[in-house]
């Protein structure tokens, strides 16, 4: 059975058609890349399984248990932790305590505020600084640490990237070999598609809302990719 | 001098724990709570109807008003402000402007007109002075009201600091969308501020009714006390609610020794020239005046 399954969802931004009619499922273990240009709907649909985007249709369920209603912090209390777009810490507290709200969930497992400043070494000595005045990198390594802070079981990268010099980022994707590695489910948006096809085991590539293309990375040229991206040959190819 | 001094930073006392709940709103929930004097006054009130019929000293009806107020503070932000923040940051305002003629005038067909104090409820305490070096005499209740503001705002300061719940709090004055996505229920964490702030309101009705009377209709001029020093501090600084009361109270002070119309002219006064510096120093009265006629 699927971990999370996203049944014909649609989705609007005021007048926008963002997300159209989409099914999605991921299962335990997988490392699931979201790809598409700018406004493909990778975001929005993101923050609909957070629970950020209230669904216009369709339905999400996630282990089996239909969460389409349930607000974000439910969602977060069943294992479900997104790092937003553009990191959204509280830029007025330290790191630390950015951190310990990611433990307001409740959730038990092996994360603590010492083993996320021991996978992010560049945040130790900047533990007790207000997010705001972090680097870019620093605040994205702070942003994935509060989520892991939850112990999700599904962990949603939103760009990651975005706005960070390419060395912050070869940084932060080495802090995650070892926790991708380890079998945490992760769907992740990322526009440096040579990275998403080397991090991730599937590629699901969406254009203008919808899904263009689906495959195991490893069964996947760039070209197809590519011009799925730019919507040159929409089909699918079997998995 | 020295005493005018004295007495004017006990008054500040209380003025800062009127102002502590109010501030603490506005400083994590971005509300002007303007029904805050007139719940001061509800408690008051609550207090002296337990002290009349049920023989309850105001310290004993303490443990049953406080946790009452918690309440009504919990169900105004769920039942009535969360709503209302929905609509925009004017209509939260007018809402606790009407609950504030409601209260009044409800407390009015309660319990009419007349003047009413706690002071016959509490002993010698009301009279109770001690004396200081310097032939200085302070009230007991006066000191005791400071210490009190002292440690409402310490504590205030200390729980958003240092707590899970605090943090939670400060986390969903910051980014309530986000906190959801953190696991904070937000509306939950607002409406857990907003009991803890009616539980200081319950405390500065309490001080009220005990240092002097009340009527129905008192609440305006608490919250306007309250309202100053706030402003005078820095409104949403826990400290600076401390140091705006005892400003503001300081500056009563010294107009009452000029004139008997000096105590509300001064510190209106005070009031209105920190606002103004406030406002220069942001540089909004130079965008004023430069802007296109």
């Amino acid at each position: 059975m699927s971990l999370l399954a996203v049944k014909s969802l649609n989705l609007h931004h005021g007048l926008l058609h963002a997300v159209r009619d989409l099914s999605l499922d991921v299962s335990e273990g997988e490392i699931v890349a979201l790809v598409g240009a700018n406004g493909a709907g990778k975001t929005t649909l993101l923050r609909a399984i957070a629970g950020a985007h209230r669904p216009s249709s369709g339905s999400i369920s996630f282990g089996g248990v239909d969460i389409t209603r349930l607000p974000a912090h439910r969602r977060v209390n069943m294992g479900i932790a997104l790092v937003p777009e553009g990191r959204r810490l509280f830029t007025q507290m330290t790191v630390e305590e950015n951190l310990l709200l990611g433990r307001m969930s409740g959730r038990t497992g092996n994360w603590t505020v010492d083993k996320v400043l021991e996978t992010f070494p560049n945040l130790a000595a900047r533990r007790s600084a207000r997010a705001g005045t972090l680097s870019g990198g620093e605040q994205q390594a702070t942003a994935i640490g509060r989520a892991l802070m939850s112990n999700p079981s599904l962990l949603l990268l939103d760009e990651l990237s975005l706005g960070l010099s390419p060395i912050a980022v070869d940084r932060l994707y080495e802090s995650l070999r070892t926790l991708m590695q380890s079998g945490t489910t992760i769907v992740l948006v990322e526009q440096d598609l040579g990275r998403a096809m080397q991090v991730a085991t599937r590629i699901v590539c969406m254009l203008e809302g919808r899904v263009v293309l689906e495959a195991p990375a490893a069964n996947l040229a760039r070209e197809q990719v590519t011009e799925a991206y730019f919507g040159l040959a929409p089909h699918r190819v079997p998995a | 001098m020295i005493n005018t001094i004295v007495q004017g930073l006990l008054l500040g006392g209380y003025y800062a724990l009127i102002a502590a709940g109010l501030s603490f709103m506005f400083s994590v929930m971005r509300i002007i709570n303007l029904a805050h004097g007139s719940l001061a006054v509800l408690a008051a009130y609550l207090l002296l109807v337990l002290a009349q019929n049920y023989h309850l000293s105001p310290f004993v009806g303490l443990i049953i008003v406080l946790p009452l107020m918690a309440v009504i503070g919990f169900l105004l932000q769920r039942f009535i402000l969360d709503r209302a923040m929905q609509a925009g940051q004017l209509v939260p305002i007018l809402a606790t402007f009407g609950l504030a003629i409601v209260i009044d005038n409800v407390l009015f067909e309660l319990f009419g007109a007349n003047t009413r104090s706690l002071s016959n409820f509490i002993g010698s305490l009301s009279y109770d002075s001690i004396a200081l070096p310097g032939d200085i005499y302070v009230g007991e209740l006066a000191v005791g009201t400071f210490v009190l503001a002292i440690v409402v705002l310490g504590g205030l300061q200390l729980f958003l600091s240092f707590t899970r719940y605090g943090r939670a709090i400060r986390a969903t004055a910051e980014d309530p969308d986000t906190a959801g996505l953190v696991g904070i229920n937000p509306r939950m964490a607002t409406a857990v501020a907003s009991a803890i702030a009616l539980f200081t309101v319950g405390l500065a009705g309490a001080a009220l009714g005990m240092r002097g009377t009340f009527d129905a209709y008192a609440g305006a001029s608490q919250l306007l006390f309250a309202f100053e020093a706030a402003v005078i501090g820095g409104a949403g600084s826990v400290w600076g609610t401390l140091i705006g009361g005892i400003v503001l109270a300081l500056a009563q002070t010294f107009g009452a020794k000029v004139s008997p119309l000096g105590f509300l002219l001064a510190g209106h006064g005070v009031f209105l020239v920190v606002l103004f510096v406030r406002v220069w120093l942001a540089g909004g009265v130079r965008a004023f005046l430069r802007r296109p006629a």
